[in-house]
Protein backbone atom coordinates (compact mmCIF):
# COMPACT_ATOMS: atom_id res chain seq x y z
CA UNK A 1 0.00 0.00 0.00
CA UNK A 2 1.23 3.41 -0.95
CA UNK A 3 1.76 6.01 1.80
CA UNK A 4 -1.08 8.49 2.27
CA UNK A 5 -0.39 12.23 2.54
CA UNK A 6 -2.62 12.47 5.61
CA UNK A 7 -0.56 9.92 7.55
CA UNK A 8 2.76 11.74 7.45
CA UNK A 9 3.45 15.17 8.90
CA UNK A 10 5.88 17.31 6.91
CA UNK A 11 7.41 20.51 8.22
CA UNK A 12 9.78 22.84 6.43
CA UNK A 13 11.49 25.21 8.88
CA UNK A 14 13.43 28.24 7.67
CA UNK A 15 17.12 27.99 8.49
CA UNK A 16 19.44 25.60 10.31
CA UNK A 17 18.70 26.85 13.85
CA UNK A 18 15.00 26.02 13.51
CA UNK A 19 15.77 22.54 12.16
CA UNK A 20 18.25 21.78 14.95
CA UNK A 21 15.83 23.06 17.62
CA UNK A 22 13.17 20.63 16.43
CA UNK A 23 15.65 17.72 16.29
CA UNK A 24 16.79 18.59 19.84
CA UNK A 25 13.25 18.94 21.20
CA UNK A 26 12.13 15.54 19.90
CA UNK A 27 15.24 13.48 19.06
CA UNK A 28 14.54 10.50 16.84
CA UNK A 29 10.99 11.64 16.08
CA UNK A 30 11.81 13.76 13.03
CA UNK A 31 13.39 12.23 9.95
CA UNK A 32 15.22 14.72 7.75
CA UNK A 33 14.06 14.89 4.13
CA UNK A 34 16.46 16.37 1.57
CA UNK A 35 16.02 15.45 -2.12
CA UNK A 36 13.60 12.62 -1.34
CA UNK A 37 15.26 10.04 -3.57
CA UNK A 38 15.31 7.50 -0.72
CA UNK A 39 12.66 8.72 1.75
CA UNK A 40 9.98 9.38 -0.87
CA UNK A 41 10.59 5.99 -2.48
CA UNK A 42 9.98 4.31 0.90
CA UNK A 43 6.91 6.50 1.40
CA UNK A 44 5.49 5.55 -2.00
CA UNK A 45 6.04 1.88 -1.23
CA UNK A 46 4.23 2.24 2.10
CA UNK A 47 7.48 1.26 3.86
CA UNK A 48 8.33 4.54 5.55
CA UNK A 49 8.53 3.97 9.30
CA UNK A 50 8.78 7.70 10.08
CA UNK A 51 5.55 9.61 10.66
CA UNK A 52 7.20 13.03 10.90
CA UNK A 53 9.45 14.44 8.21
CA UNK A 54 11.59 17.53 8.35
CA UNK A 55 12.21 19.11 4.95
CA UNK A 56 15.68 20.65 4.58
CA UNK A 57 14.71 22.60 1.46
CA UNK A 58 14.90 25.96 3.25
CA UNK A 59 18.25 25.53 5.01
CA UNK A 60 20.85 27.61 3.14
CA UNK A 61 23.56 26.65 5.65
CA UNK A 62 23.70 23.20 4.03
CA UNK A 63 24.14 24.43 0.46
CA UNK A 64 27.13 24.90 -1.78
CA UNK A 65 30.67 23.70 -2.38
CA UNK A 66 33.56 25.80 -1.05
CA UNK A 67 37.26 25.35 -1.63
CA UNK A 68 40.25 26.53 0.36
CA UNK A 69 43.98 25.98 -0.22
CA UNK A 70 43.93 22.82 1.89
CA UNK A 71 40.51 21.36 1.42
CA UNK A 72 37.06 21.32 -0.09
CA UNK A 73 33.82 21.57 1.86
CA UNK A 74 30.74 20.07 0.25
CA UNK A 75 27.44 21.13 1.83
CA UNK A 76 25.17 18.23 2.77
CA UNK A 77 22.55 19.40 0.26
CA UNK A 78 24.97 19.45 -2.69
CA UNK A 79 23.33 17.28 -5.36
CA UNK A 80 25.02 14.58 -7.42
CA UNK A 81 24.69 16.97 -10.37
CA UNK A 82 26.45 19.80 -8.54
CA UNK A 83 29.22 17.44 -7.47
CA UNK A 84 29.89 16.04 -10.94
CA UNK A 85 29.85 19.54 -12.48
CA UNK A 86 32.17 21.19 -9.91
CA UNK A 87 35.60 21.95 -11.40
CA UNK A 88 37.70 21.15 -8.31
CA UNK A 89 35.77 17.92 -7.65
CA UNK A 90 36.28 16.86 -11.28
CA UNK A 91 39.99 17.65 -11.28
CA UNK A 92 41.11 16.55 -7.81
CA UNK A 93 38.42 14.12 -6.68
CA UNK A 94 37.37 12.50 -9.98
CA UNK A 95 36.09 9.32 -8.31
CA UNK A 96 33.54 11.41 -6.42
CA UNK A 97 32.53 13.22 -9.62
CA UNK A 98 32.16 9.79 -11.27
CA UNK A 99 30.01 8.56 -8.37
CA UNK A 100 27.73 11.58 -8.89
CA UNK A 101 27.38 10.76 -12.57
CA UNK A 102 26.71 7.05 -11.91
CA UNK A 103 23.96 7.56 -9.32
CA UNK A 104 20.55 7.18 -10.96
CA UNK A 105 19.54 9.15 -14.03
CA UNK A 106 19.65 12.91 -14.51
CA UNK A 107 16.40 13.55 -12.61
CA UNK A 108 17.75 11.66 -9.58
CA UNK A 109 21.13 13.41 -9.86
CA UNK A 110 19.31 16.77 -9.71
CA UNK A 111 17.64 15.84 -6.41
CA UNK A 112 19.75 13.29 -4.55
CA UNK A 113 22.23 14.85 -2.12
CA UNK A 114 25.63 13.82 -0.81
CA UNK A 115 24.42 14.24 2.78
CA UNK A 116 21.44 12.02 2.06
CA UNK A 117 23.59 9.36 0.41
CA UNK A 118 25.68 9.23 3.60
CA UNK A 119 22.85 9.47 6.15
CA UNK A 120 20.82 6.77 4.39
CA UNK A 121 23.78 4.48 5.20
CA UNK A 122 23.21 1.91 2.50
CA UNK A 123 26.23 -0.36 1.90
CA UNK A 124 25.37 -0.14 -1.83
CA UNK A 125 25.60 3.67 -1.99
CA UNK A 126 27.75 5.06 -4.80
CA UNK A 127 29.63 7.93 -3.16
CA UNK A 128 31.05 6.25 0.01
CA UNK A 129 33.88 4.29 -1.69
CA UNK A 130 35.12 7.55 -3.22
CA UNK A 131 34.80 9.34 0.13
CA UNK A 132 36.87 6.61 1.81
CA UNK A 133 39.72 6.87 -0.68
CA UNK A 134 39.77 10.65 -0.20
CA UNK A 135 39.90 10.60 3.64
CA UNK A 136 36.61 12.44 3.99
CA UNK A 137 35.44 13.86 7.30
CA UNK A 138 31.79 14.34 8.14
CA UNK A 139 30.81 17.55 9.92
CA UNK A 140 27.87 16.97 12.25
CA UNK A 141 25.89 19.79 13.78
CA UNK A 142 23.40 20.00 16.63
CA UNK A 143 22.22 22.56 19.18
CA UNK A 144 25.32 21.50 21.18
CA UNK A 145 27.71 22.61 18.44
CA UNK A 146 29.63 20.89 15.69
CA UNK A 147 31.99 17.94 15.58
CA UNK A 148 33.88 16.16 12.86
CA UNK A 149 33.97 12.40 12.41
CA UNK A 150 36.34 10.63 10.00
CA UNK A 151 34.20 8.99 7.36
CA UNK A 152 36.06 5.71 7.94
CA UNK A 153 34.45 5.46 11.41
CA UNK A 154 31.05 6.95 10.54
CA UNK A 155 29.23 3.80 9.41
CA UNK A 156 28.99 1.39 12.33
CA UNK A 157 26.99 -1.37 10.67
CA UNK A 158 24.15 -2.01 8.26
CA UNK A 159 22.14 1.24 8.21
CA UNK A 160 23.84 2.31 11.49
CA UNK A 161 25.89 5.49 11.84
CA UNK A 162 27.84 7.42 14.47
CA UNK A 163 25.31 10.25 14.22
CA UNK A 164 23.10 11.03 17.24
CA UNK A 165 19.36 11.48 16.63
CA UNK A 166 19.61 15.22 17.38
CA UNK A 167 22.41 15.68 14.84
CA UNK A 168 22.40 16.56 11.18
CA UNK A 169 25.15 16.26 8.57
CA UNK A 170 26.18 19.81 7.73
CA UNK A 171 29.02 19.19 5.30
CA UNK A 172 31.63 16.76 4.01
CA UNK A 173 35.27 17.84 4.10
CA UNK A 174 37.94 16.43 1.80
CA UNK A 175 41.62 17.35 2.17
CA UNK A 176 43.34 18.40 -1.06
CA UNK A 177 46.40 16.26 -1.79
CA UNK A 178 48.40 18.67 -3.91
CA UNK A 179 51.73 16.82 -3.60
CA UNK A 180 50.76 13.45 -5.04
CA UNK A 181 48.17 14.86 -7.38
CA UNK A 182 50.08 14.97 -10.69
CA UNK A 183 50.76 11.23 -10.88
CA UNK A 184 47.96 9.93 -8.67
CA UNK A 185 45.68 7.52 -10.53
CA UNK A 186 42.00 7.74 -9.57
CA UNK A 187 39.78 4.82 -10.43
CA UNK A 188 36.01 4.39 -10.02
CA UNK A 189 33.89 1.54 -11.31
CA UNK A 190 30.32 0.58 -10.56
CA UNK A 191 28.89 -2.74 -11.66
CA UNK A 192 25.10 -2.98 -11.78
CA UNK A 193 22.42 -4.78 -13.77
CA UNK A 194 22.49 -2.09 -16.43
CA UNK A 195 24.68 0.91 -17.05
CA UNK A 196 22.21 3.54 -15.87
CA UNK A 197 19.78 3.82 -12.99
CA UNK A 198 20.80 0.56 -11.29
CA UNK A 199 21.82 -0.06 -7.69
CA UNK A 200 25.31 -1.54 -7.55
CA UNK A 201 26.21 -5.21 -7.27
CA UNK A 202 29.74 -4.05 -6.47
CA UNK A 203 31.11 -0.50 -6.46
CA UNK A 204 34.82 0.27 -6.26
CA UNK A 205 36.99 3.35 -5.84
CA UNK A 206 40.78 3.39 -5.66
CA UNK A 207 43.78 5.67 -5.78
CA UNK A 208 47.51 4.96 -6.00
CA UNK A 209 50.60 6.16 -7.81
CA UNK A 210 53.83 4.60 -8.98
CA UNK A 211 57.30 5.67 -7.97
CA UNK A 212 59.21 3.80 -10.68
CA UNK A 213 57.88 0.26 -10.27
CA UNK A 214 56.87 0.79 -6.63
CA UNK A 215 53.23 1.35 -5.62
CA UNK A 216 52.55 4.21 -3.22
CA UNK A 217 49.54 5.49 -1.25
CA UNK A 218 47.32 2.59 -2.28
CA UNK A 219 43.71 3.04 -1.20
CA UNK A 220 41.02 0.58 -2.16
CA UNK A 221 37.37 0.90 -1.13
CA UNK A 222 34.42 -1.32 -1.99
CA UNK A 223 30.66 -0.99 -1.61
CA UNK A 224 28.02 -3.77 -1.66
CA UNK A 225 30.53 -6.33 -0.35
CA UNK A 226 29.89 -6.03 3.41
CA UNK A 227 27.47 -4.42 5.89
CA UNK A 228 29.19 -1.07 5.30
CA UNK A 229 31.45 0.33 2.62
CA UNK A 230 34.94 -0.98 3.44
CA UNK A 231 38.60 -0.21 2.83
CA UNK A 232 40.34 -3.32 1.54
CA UNK A 233 43.18 -3.14 4.07
CA UNK A 234 44.67 -6.59 3.43
CA UNK A 235 44.84 -6.02 -0.32
CA UNK A 236 46.27 -2.55 0.26
CA UNK A 237 49.01 -4.04 2.47
CA UNK A 238 49.84 -6.56 -0.26
CA UNK A 239 50.39 -3.71 -2.71
CA UNK A 240 51.82 -0.80 -0.71
CA UNK A 241 55.56 -0.34 -1.27
CA UNK A 242 55.79 -3.38 -3.58
CA UNK A 243 56.84 -3.54 -7.21
CA UNK A 244 53.85 -3.93 -9.49
CA UNK A 245 54.38 -7.37 -11.03
CA UNK A 246 52.43 -10.58 -11.56
CA UNK A 247 53.34 -11.90 -8.11
CA UNK A 248 52.17 -8.74 -6.37
CA UNK A 249 48.88 -8.71 -8.29
CA UNK A 250 48.18 -12.35 -7.36
CA UNK A 251 48.98 -11.68 -3.69
CA UNK A 252 46.66 -8.66 -3.65
CA UNK A 253 43.79 -10.57 -5.23
CA UNK A 254 44.26 -13.39 -2.71
CA UNK A 255 44.36 -10.89 0.18
CA UNK A 256 41.18 -9.22 -1.07
CA UNK A 257 39.33 -12.38 -0.05
CA UNK A 258 39.80 -11.35 3.60
CA UNK A 259 38.55 -7.81 2.98
CA UNK A 260 35.19 -8.54 1.39
CA UNK A 261 32.33 -10.55 2.90
CA UNK A 262 29.57 -10.20 0.33
CA UNK A 263 26.14 -11.72 0.85
CA UNK A 264 23.47 -13.13 -1.45
CA UNK A 265 20.61 -10.68 -1.90
CA UNK A 266 18.04 -9.48 -4.41
CA UNK A 267 20.72 -7.93 -6.64
CA UNK A 268 23.45 -10.55 -6.75
CA UNK A 269 25.16 -13.46 -5.01
CA UNK A 270 28.11 -13.54 -2.65
CA UNK A 271 30.35 -15.65 -4.91
CA UNK A 272 29.62 -13.48 -7.96
CA UNK A 273 30.42 -10.33 -5.99
CA UNK A 274 33.73 -11.83 -4.83
CA UNK A 275 34.67 -12.52 -8.41
CA UNK A 276 33.60 -9.06 -9.58
CA UNK A 277 35.57 -7.39 -6.76
CA UNK A 278 38.69 -9.32 -7.84
CA UNK A 279 38.18 -8.29 -11.47
CA UNK A 280 37.69 -4.66 -10.48
CA UNK A 281 40.95 -4.69 -8.49
CA UNK A 282 42.77 -6.31 -11.41
CA UNK A 283 41.38 -3.64 -13.75
CA UNK A 284 42.75 -0.89 -11.51
CA UNK A 285 46.18 -2.54 -11.33
CA UNK A 286 46.19 -2.93 -15.13
CA UNK A 287 45.68 0.82 -15.38
CA UNK A 288 48.65 1.44 -13.09
CA UNK A 289 50.95 -0.90 -15.07
CA UNK B 1 -4.53 21.38 4.21
CA UNK B 2 -2.20 24.27 3.37
CA UNK B 3 -2.31 26.96 0.70
CA UNK B 4 0.74 26.51 -1.49
CA UNK B 5 1.78 29.00 -4.16
CA UNK B 6 3.78 27.95 -7.18
CA UNK B 7 4.38 29.14 -10.71
CA UNK B 8 3.29 26.58 -13.26
CA UNK B 9 4.17 27.14 -16.92
CA UNK B 10 4.63 30.83 -16.20
CA UNK B 11 1.33 31.31 -14.37
CA UNK B 12 0.95 31.90 -10.63
CA UNK B 13 -1.18 29.15 -9.14
CA UNK B 14 -2.41 28.57 -5.58
CA UNK B 15 -3.36 25.05 -4.54
CA UNK B 16 -4.95 23.68 -1.39
CA UNK B 17 -3.03 20.54 -0.60
CA UNK B 18 -1.54 18.47 2.15
CA UNK B 19 2.23 19.12 2.42
CA UNK B 20 3.07 15.47 1.62
CA UNK B 21 0.96 15.35 -1.54
CA UNK B 22 3.15 14.52 -4.49
CA UNK B 23 3.79 17.32 -6.97
CA UNK B 24 2.70 14.78 -9.61
CA UNK B 25 -0.78 14.44 -8.06
CA UNK B 26 -1.18 18.18 -7.57
CA UNK B 27 -0.35 18.77 -11.24
CA UNK B 28 -2.68 16.07 -12.51
CA UNK B 29 -5.57 16.17 -10.03
CA UNK B 30 -5.69 19.79 -8.84
CA UNK B 31 -4.38 21.63 -11.87
CA UNK B 32 -5.67 19.11 -14.43
CA UNK B 33 -2.34 19.08 -16.25
CA UNK B 34 -2.57 15.44 -17.23
CA UNK B 35 0.30 15.52 -19.72
CA UNK B 36 2.60 14.52 -16.86
CA UNK B 37 2.22 10.74 -16.42
CA UNK B 38 2.70 8.32 -13.58
CA UNK B 39 4.66 5.19 -14.42
CA UNK B 40 6.45 3.48 -11.55
CA UNK B 41 5.83 6.04 -8.80
CA UNK B 42 9.31 5.44 -7.40
CA UNK B 43 11.70 7.56 -9.43
CA UNK B 44 12.84 4.81 -11.77
CA UNK B 45 10.94 5.44 -15.02
CA UNK B 46 10.90 9.18 -15.67
CA UNK B 47 7.27 9.34 -16.94
CA UNK B 48 6.52 12.05 -14.35
CA UNK B 49 9.49 14.27 -15.31
CA UNK B 50 9.01 18.03 -14.98
CA UNK B 51 11.38 20.98 -14.74
CA UNK B 52 11.57 22.41 -11.22
CA UNK B 53 13.40 25.75 -11.22
CA UNK B 54 14.92 24.66 -14.52
CA UNK B 55 16.14 21.27 -13.30
CA UNK B 56 14.81 17.95 -14.52
CA UNK B 57 13.16 16.07 -11.62
CA UNK B 58 10.74 13.21 -10.99
CA UNK B 59 7.52 14.84 -9.75
CA UNK B 60 6.49 11.60 -8.00
CA UNK B 61 9.34 12.06 -5.50
CA UNK B 62 8.56 15.67 -4.58
CA UNK B 63 6.21 16.55 -1.75
CA UNK B 64 4.38 19.65 -2.94
CA UNK B 65 5.57 21.65 0.06
CA UNK B 66 9.12 21.41 -1.32
CA UNK B 67 7.88 22.99 -4.57
CA UNK B 68 6.40 26.01 -2.77
CA UNK B 69 7.42 29.19 -4.59
CA UNK B 70 9.12 27.19 -7.34
CA UNK B 71 8.91 27.56 -11.10
CA UNK B 72 7.42 24.35 -12.48
CA UNK B 73 7.34 23.55 -16.16
CA UNK B 74 5.36 20.61 -17.52
CA UNK B 75 4.91 19.24 -21.03
CA UNK B 76 1.96 21.62 -21.51
CA UNK B 77 4.30 24.60 -21.09
CA UNK B 78 7.37 23.13 -22.73
CA UNK B 79 5.58 22.28 -25.99
CA UNK B 80 5.22 26.01 -26.66
CA UNK B 81 8.97 26.70 -26.49
CA UNK B 82 11.20 26.43 -29.61
CA UNK B 83 13.07 23.43 -28.17
CA UNK B 84 9.85 21.73 -27.07
CA UNK B 85 8.24 22.33 -30.44
CA UNK B 86 11.29 21.02 -32.34
CA UNK B 87 11.28 17.89 -30.20
CA UNK B 88 7.56 17.32 -30.66
CA UNK B 89 7.93 17.63 -34.45
CA UNK B 90 10.94 15.31 -34.44
CA UNK B 91 9.19 12.67 -32.28
CA UNK B 92 6.32 12.67 -34.80
CA UNK B 93 8.58 12.59 -37.85
CA UNK B 94 10.95 9.91 -36.54
CA UNK B 95 8.42 7.61 -34.87
CA UNK B 96 9.70 8.46 -31.39
CA UNK B 97 6.26 8.09 -29.82
CA UNK B 98 4.11 4.97 -29.73
CA UNK B 99 1.75 4.47 -26.78
CA UNK B 100 2.71 7.91 -25.45
CA UNK B 101 3.03 7.25 -21.73
CA UNK B 102 6.79 7.86 -21.63
CA UNK B 103 6.75 10.61 -24.26
CA UNK B 104 6.15 13.71 -22.11
CA UNK B 105 8.97 12.62 -19.77
CA UNK B 106 11.25 11.84 -22.71
CA UNK B 107 10.58 15.29 -24.16
CA UNK B 108 11.23 16.99 -20.79
CA UNK B 109 14.52 15.08 -20.38
CA UNK B 110 15.48 16.02 -23.94
CA UNK B 111 14.61 19.70 -23.37
CA UNK B 112 16.83 19.71 -20.27
CA UNK B 113 19.62 18.02 -22.24
CA UNK B 114 19.44 20.32 -25.28
CA UNK B 115 19.22 23.48 -23.19
CA UNK B 116 22.50 22.46 -21.49
CA UNK B 117 24.14 20.85 -24.49
CA UNK B 118 22.66 21.89 -27.87
CA UNK B 119 24.84 19.50 -29.91
CA UNK B 120 24.92 16.23 -27.95
CA UNK B 121 26.67 13.11 -29.21
CA UNK B 122 24.71 9.87 -29.43
CA UNK B 123 26.27 8.78 -26.15
CA UNK B 124 25.28 12.05 -24.47
CA UNK B 125 21.69 11.62 -25.67
CA UNK B 126 21.64 8.12 -24.16
CA UNK B 127 23.03 9.45 -20.87
CA UNK B 128 20.55 12.34 -20.81
CA UNK B 129 17.60 9.99 -21.30
CA UNK B 130 18.91 7.11 -19.16
CA UNK B 131 16.38 7.81 -16.39
CA UNK B 132 13.41 7.48 -18.78
CA UNK B 133 12.02 4.07 -19.60
CA UNK B 134 10.07 3.20 -22.77
CA UNK B 135 8.42 -0.18 -23.31
CA UNK B 136 7.40 0.36 -26.96
CA UNK B 137 10.02 1.88 -29.19
CA UNK B 138 13.23 0.10 -28.28
CA UNK B 139 14.70 3.60 -27.78
CA UNK B 140 16.45 3.91 -31.13
CA UNK B 141 13.70 6.06 -32.64
CA UNK B 142 13.63 8.22 -29.51
CA UNK B 143 17.38 8.84 -29.71
CA UNK B 144 16.97 9.58 -33.44
CA UNK B 145 14.20 12.06 -32.61
CA UNK B 146 16.38 13.96 -30.14
CA UNK B 147 19.28 14.05 -32.60
CA UNK B 148 16.93 15.30 -35.34
CA UNK B 149 15.53 18.02 -33.07
CA UNK B 150 19.05 19.14 -32.13
CA UNK B 151 19.96 19.34 -35.82
CA UNK B 152 16.77 21.23 -36.69
CA UNK B 153 17.36 23.76 -33.91
CA UNK B 154 20.97 24.18 -35.00
CA UNK B 155 20.08 24.61 -38.69
CA UNK B 156 17.35 27.09 -37.78
CA UNK B 157 19.83 29.04 -35.62
CA UNK B 158 22.47 29.17 -38.35
CA UNK B 159 20.09 30.36 -41.09
CA UNK B 160 18.75 33.20 -38.97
Amino acid sequence: MRGAPGDVELRQPQGLAAVLALLAAEPGVWTPLAGGTDVMVQYEAGQLAAKKLLSLARVPELLGVRTTATGIEIGALATYMEIQEHDVVRQEFPSLAAAGAETGGVAIQNRGTLGGNIANASPAADSPPALLTYDAEIELVSTHGTRRVPYATFHLGYKKTAMRPDELIRAVHLPRRAKAAPTLVHHYRKVGTRKAQAISKVVFAATAWREGAILRDVRLAFGSVAATTVRARAAEAALEGRALDVKTVSAAIAALGQDVQPIDDIRSTGPFRRQVAAHLLRGFLDRLA
Amino acid sequence: MSSIDLVVNGEKRRVEARPMERLLDVLREELRLTGTKEGCGEGECGACSVLLDGRLVNSCLIPVLQAEGADVRTIEGVEKTPTGKALQDAFLACGGAQCGICTPGMVLAAVYLLDKNPRPTGEEIRDGLAGNICRCTGYTKIFDSVAAAAKALHDEGSTR
